[in-house]
């Protein structure tokens, strides 16, 4: 069964307006539709990330589930942690770690990787903004490839790491990736992931429009676009079984890139080499479709 | 304990504007023409503020005292049913 629009509005979210979240924030907008999809029998486990100014600030908060901060390299023991206590209490909850880019790529990629190896019931959501937006800018191991960040100033030189498929090396039971642009794609994965038993990670391609200089209004849009124009893929991976959910609409790379400052003053032949760096992956993963198990 | 000290446990409690009245941050602010508007609930779908709700006559209303003005709603609605204008000084 696929989610439409009138599902989500008969649920209620987790979110409060008035949170201190930038205007036009990708973060805030998966949460908004996550935790619908999630319901209220959810507990979620935040580590440091640009998410803490949104529920952690004392003594109001803007997220109305029950929430735990802790720092930043320990979400996935953290929640591992919580769902026992809860399990021992012979209560089922969601236990959902709620991370950005740095705390999952980065610093929190060891307490991840564990928590997968053991096969934790948890889900690991990861909104990925490409940089350590909270602290200013700096470059992640998520951050693209010839992006601008403070800490790069005339692009990055490195290749962001592939997150989702180093989780699903795990041979966990679900992989996914999402885009805020596709809400609907992004709350079906949600659903698919609360009824299934065992590990699972999203990630979550969440635009940022004062980190990545996008216009604020554009984020629906710049989150579609990277869909659209090959750069970010969605897919699933159930049980090792990879699937391609949303058929990009053949744009040019350029249409996205022009969007966002942090993309400017490329030239022609970076352009070039990126949209063949972009076409590759999309390459693979259809190659990846038509066996019949990735991992 | 008899200190005189007031303990405060370093809890957070959920409340609508936890970050104070955000609609003061708006440049531009969002105006539903109920005329256009075929209610599709994209903007609400895509309002990273989730200020956006079904008022009284079935249309969407906008929560002016936290809406932060980013314009998404006015970029993704299919109709063009909102415009952006100006906030009066």
């Amino acid at each position: 069964m696929t989610l439409t629009i009138h599902d989500l509005r008969k649920e209620s979210g987790s979110y409060l307006p008035g949170s201190a979240a930038c205007p036009g924030c990708g973060a805030t907008l998966a949460f908004r539709i996550a935790s619908r999809v999630l319901g209220p029998n959810t507990v979620y486990v935040v580590p440091a990330s640009c998410f803490s100014v949104i529920q952690s600030p004392f003594p109001k908060s803007a997220i109305s589930a029950p929430l735990y901060n802790i720092a930043f390299p320990a979400a996935a023991a953290t929640a591992s942690g919580v769902y026992r206590a809860y399990k021992m209490l012979g209560r089922d909850v969601n236990v959902v770690v709620w991370a950005g880019d740095g705390g999952t790529v980065d610093i929190g990629i060891q307490a991840l990787s564990g928590a997968a190896e053991r096969g934790e019931n948890i889900i690991y959501v990861c909104y990925d903004n490409e940089a350590y937006m909270n602290t200013g800018i700096q470059r992640s191991g998520a951050t693209p490839f010839r992006a601008w960040t403070k800490t790069t100033p005339t692009g990055k030189r490195e290749m962001p790491k592939d997150m989702p498929m180093i989780v699903a090396a795990h041979r966990v039971p679900y992989v996914a990736t999402a885009s805020v642009g596709y809400p609907f794609d992004l709350a079906n994965k949600f659903e698919k992931a609360k009824k299934i038993k065992g590990f699972r990670y999203i990630h979550i391609f969440s635009t940022c429009p004062p980190g990545w200089n996008s216009p604020v209004s554009k984020t629906a849009e710049v989150a579609k676009l990277a869909v659209d124009t090959y750069f970010w893929p969605l897919y699933e991976i159930e049980n090792g079984k990879l699937r391609i959910t949303v058929k990009p609409r053949k744009r040019p790379l350029k249409e996205f890139l022009e969007l966002q400052d942090r993309f400017r003053g490329l030239s022609d032949e970076e352009i070039e080499e990126l949209e063949k760096i972009v076409m590759e992956k999309w390459n693979f993963l259809l190659h990846l479709e038509k066996s019949e198990r990735v991992f | 304990m008899g200190l005189g000290v007031p303990i405060i446990i370093p809890v957070s409690k959920p409340s609508k504007g936890a970050a104070g009245k955000t609609g003061l941050w708006r440049v531009e602010k969002p105006v539903v023409d109920e005329d256009k508007c075929i209610k599709c609930w994209l903007c609400w779908l895509y309002c990273p503020e989730d200020v956006i709700t079904e008022g009284p006559n079935g249309f969407p209303q906008i929560d002016y005292t936290f809406c932060k003005g980013c314009g998404v709603c006015a970029d993704v609605c299919p109709t063009k049913a909102i415009q952006m204008i100006k906030e009066e000084e």
